[in-house]
């Protein structure tokens, strides 16, 4: 059930300020959410004052510089640092998106915000848990499943045409972006798959070598785990992959009216 | 180990309003401000069953400042309701999701459809109450 405020123990209080030392030439003060499991404390948001000159371009470079000078207790997850592992999807200046590849230029003037992924249980600061939407990806079995024996001497092909097919669905990074930028998402993210997984989904579903479509639009077809989807289309607008997961829901939409024939 | 409280991040709070947030919001609001509308038809046509009396209790209503102020809001939802019904009604045809566009090149066209749903319904309410307006004063004429 759709519930619009915050719990008691997840409302965010004022935290502590960092300021930037004397010298600084380019200062940019980062609002940045914290929450730490060890103690009994509500999450609270730290202003931190960077001193720009002196940092990379990217809101990634801003959280490893406080983490490495200003507070070593910040938490986040990062590997890649260019948008190909997803770890540090994040919320960056009231949209989710990977702190390596937003630029801190883009941010919209004055303190740049950066909270965890939306409606989503902390782990601690701009950690998420994750393991539902794992699980959910599970479910889906991503995986080629098949009906027929395998060619005996090579392996499944296919067409030029169909692997453009895939093209925009393999993409996806499962950063978790769109289902956590979902308002569907956060009211029923227990029953509703959410536009990560569901573009999984299609993207089995509209693979030439996958035999199993029936069965993965059986599994589908459920007014929550599909039918959640209201079109807000706030999943594709942030996709930071520029990926289009709405897209991908309508056309599994399209699928089970076409199969239900005339 | 027993376990942690975990705290829920910040959501509507946090998250930056674009107009197809509105648009969804609206269209759940709209909804229910019709089904309370719904009662009021009724009322209406109870009143017009039961005999002069009752219709003069329920025509005063609507002539007042209150009643006068729910219809115009209520002749406002039925028209966003149906401009972005048609616009679910396309989406349902696989239309409008715009194009996957990789580099964020352009501003997607969910965003313009959007305003003109919202636009469209405020001149379609705007020209109801003026061709009533027009009739009434022409017919008093």
């Amino acid at each position: 059930m759709a519930e619009f405020t915050l719990p008691k123990n997840s409302k965010v209080r004022k935290g502590k300020k960092f300021p930037a030392k004397t010298g600084a030439k380019n200062v940019r003060t980062f609002r940045i959410y914290r929450w730490n499991p060890d103690d009994a404390e509500n999450p609270r948001v730290d202003e931190y004052e960077v001193d720009l000159a002196a940092c990379g371009p990217m809101v990634l470079d801003a959280l490893i510089k406080i983490k490495n000078e200003i507070d070593s207790t910040l938490t986040f997850r990062r590997s890649c640092r260019e948008g190909i592992c997803g770890s540090c999807a994040m919320n960056i200046d009231g949209g989710n998106t990977l702190a390596c590849t937003k630029a801190i230029e883009d941010c919209d003037a004055g303190d740049v915000k950066i909270y965890p992924l939306p409606h989503m249980p902390v782990v601690k600061d701009l950690v998420p848990d994750m393991t539902h939407f794992y699980a959910q990806h599970a479910s889906i079995k991503p995986w080629i499943r098949t009906q027929s024996a395998p060619p005996p001497d090579s392996e499944r092909l296919q067409s030029v045409e169909d692997r453009k097919k895939l093209d925009g669905l393999y993409e996806c990074i499962l950063c978790a972006c769109c289902s956590t930028a979902c308002p569907s998402y956060w009211w029923n993210s227990d029953k509703y798959l959410g536009p990560a997984i569901l573009l999984q989904a299609y993207r089995w579903i509209a693979d030439s070598r996958d035999e199993d479509t029936g069965a993965r639009l059986d599994e589908l077809e459920d007014p929550f785990k599909l039918y959640r989807c209201h079109t807000i289309m706030n999943c594709t607008n942030t996709c930071p992959k520029g990926l289009n997961p709405a897209k991908a829901i309508g056309e599994i939409k399209k699928l089970m009216v076409e199969r239900k024939g005339t | 180990m027993s376990p942690i409280a975990r705290p829920i991040s910040p959501h509507l709070e946090i998250y930056r309003w674009r107009v197809n947030m509105w648009q969804s919001v609206l269209h759940r609001l709209t909804g229910l401000f019709l089904c309370l509308g719904a009662l009021l038809l009724a009322w209406g046509l109870i009143a017009v069953a039961t005999g002069a009396d009752a219709w003069g209790i329920f025509s005063a209503f609507c002539a007042s400042g209150l009643g006068f102020v729910l219809q115009i809001g209520w002749s406002w939802a039925l028209l966003f309701h149906l401009c972005n019904g048609i616009q679910h009604l396309f989406r349902d045809t696989g239309m409008g999701y715009d194009a996957a566009q990789r580099d964020h090149s352009h501003t997607p066209s969910y965003f313009a459809t959007g305003w003109i749903v919202i636009a469209a319904s405020l001149v379609l309410t705007a020209l109801v109450w003026i061709t009533l307006f027009a009739r009434a004063s022409g017919g008093a004429a």
